[in-house]
């Protein structure tokens, strides 16, 4: 059974139809990255899958349950579906260890303790241990963006959606936040990330899906569809973001 | 008998003040709750409550607050319940504050981004969570000086309460000054108690802005 099921999707803001009919299905462990110039949909799609945009028409199934249903409790949900933003999103008036422990002490009724060593833990995986009581304005932008993929990781999520977590980043910093994805990536997360880093995509994407007005335009295995792109617009795309 | 005003009024004065400073404690207290309640209907996703906390808010903010005080205070008794001034006054600066303190405060909760309630809920946070791990946290540093600035208006509006006989600092010099025919020298002292209260407020929420706003 596929961790996602998304069935002809279709959403609008006003007369503006962002989605028009997108179908995709993930299974457990894939790796999906989302490709597609601005305005595409990408994003939109990716905050339809936790239920933070509405969707008009289809349906958008997680581990079986219903996103787009008024009976289903989101808040259950997204207790299993992290969510990465391009501009982290932290909150600012707390620490480190406050932003990561926040949600596992209130929703999930962790002792405090029990959060505290958590959030040790999921700062080690991304490199960030000695920066537990630090504030999120005393470190630089690809820290904060792996403290916001830590905070994800605490509550132990069974799905990860990554909204271009590198394109706020200075060039140089990008590298270190691609890297925990990396290692997230290997441990077997299922994730979904809408992206600009195709050379991410190609090396651990296991599959490419490129959007074009609202539309799946083109998709299918990582390598395969970056090096021989079948459709002109993507053809057109790639040459714009490679070079 | 006209008597001199001397020192023992001055005293008197002084001590009429703290009915000043004890109004303005139960109104701002009354203010916060329903204030800070207003503020939170406001910003909610749920049109009836929002257009309520608005409408309450246009009503009590387009009527003059002698006008509450005498509703409360002359009106309530025709109904049936009977207030002493004390009361009256309590619950009128209450109407009264909470419209000005709902309306500062609404503006605090919607200047934190969007995005940081997005955070909440995408962590599983319930919207009551949100507000109050995530929202009011941050609002409350954008809230302090305008409230602080709140406060030196509701110290100064109490001295109304003396046209429904409440005894404060007002009251008191209107007395002082018909028992001694010394109307310049009792207000100019009633003026300088009120600055004496207010002065240390106001620079106060000078400061504070000063440091919120290097902060940012």
């Amino acid at each position: 059974m596929s961790l996602v099921e998304i069935q002809d999707v279709s959403k609008s803001y006003g007369t503006n139809q962002v989605l028009k009919g997108v179908s995709l299905d993930i299974a457990k462990g894939e790796v999906v990255a989302v490709i597609g110039r601005s305005g595409s949909g990408k994003s939109t799609l990716l905050r339809c899958v936790n239920g933070l945009e509405p969707v008009q028409a289809g349906t958008i199934r997680v581990n079986g349950v219903k996103v787009n249903d008024p009976a289903t409790d989101l808040r259950r949900l997204r207790q299993e579906v992290g969510i990465v933003f391009q501009s982290f999103n932290l909150f600012p008036h707390l620490s480190v260890a406050d932003n990561i422990t926040l949600a596992p002490r209130v929703v999930k009724k962790q002792r405090p303790d029990e959060a505290r060593a958590v959030a040790r833990e999921v700062l080690a995986r991304v490199g960030l241990e000695d920066k537990l009581d630090a504030y999120p304005a005393q470190l630089s932008g690809g820290q904060q963006q792996r403290v916001a993929i830590a905070r994800s990781l605490a509550m132990r999520p069974k799905l990860m959606l990554f909204d271009e977590v590198t394109s706020a980043l200075d060039p140089e910093l990008t590298g270190e936040v691609l890297k925990v994805l990396e290692s997230v990536a290997q441990e077997g997360m299922t994730m979904i990330l809408v992206t600009h880093e195709m050379g991410f995509a190609r090396r651990f994407g296991s599959r490419v899906v490129f959007m074009h007005e609202g539309r799946i335009h083109e998709e299918g295995q990582a390598a395969a569809v970056l090096a021989e792109p079948k459709t002109p617009e993507l053809k057109t795309f790639l040459s714009a973001v490679l070079h | 008998m006209i008597r001199e005003f001397g020192l023992i009024d001055v005293m008197y004065l002084i001590a009429a003040a703290r009915w000043t400073i004890a109004l303005t404690a139960v109104a701002f207290a009354g203010s916060a709750v329903l204030g800070l309640a207003l503020a939170i209907l406001r910003i909610l996703p749920i049109a009836p409550l929002r257009w309520f906390s608005a409408t309450y808010i246009q009503l009590v903010q387009g009527t003059p607050l002698l006008v509450w005080l005498f509703l409360i205070f002359f009106g309530l008794p025709l109904a049936g319940i009977s207030v002493n001034p004390w009361i009256a006054a309590a619950v009128a600066f209450s109407v009264y504050g909470s419209a000005f303190l709902g309306e500062i405060w609404r503006g605090a909760l919607t200047s934190i981004a969007r995005t940081q309630w997005e955070a909440g809920a995408s962590l599983g946070l319930s919207l009551a969570e949100q507000l109050r791990y995530v929202i009011i946290p941050q609002s409350i540093r954008i809230a302090i000086p305008p409230t602080v600035g709140f406060l030196v208006q509701l110290i100064k509006n109490t001295s109304l309460a003396a046209v429904i006989g409440f005894v404060e600092l007002t009251r008191e010099g209107q007395l002082t000054a018909a028992g001694t025919y010394k109307p310049f020298a009792v207000y100019i002292t009633v003026a300088c108690i009120y600055f004496a209260m207010c002065f240390p407020l106001t620079q106060w929420s000078r400061s504070l802005e000063r440091k919120l706003d290097v902060a940012r």
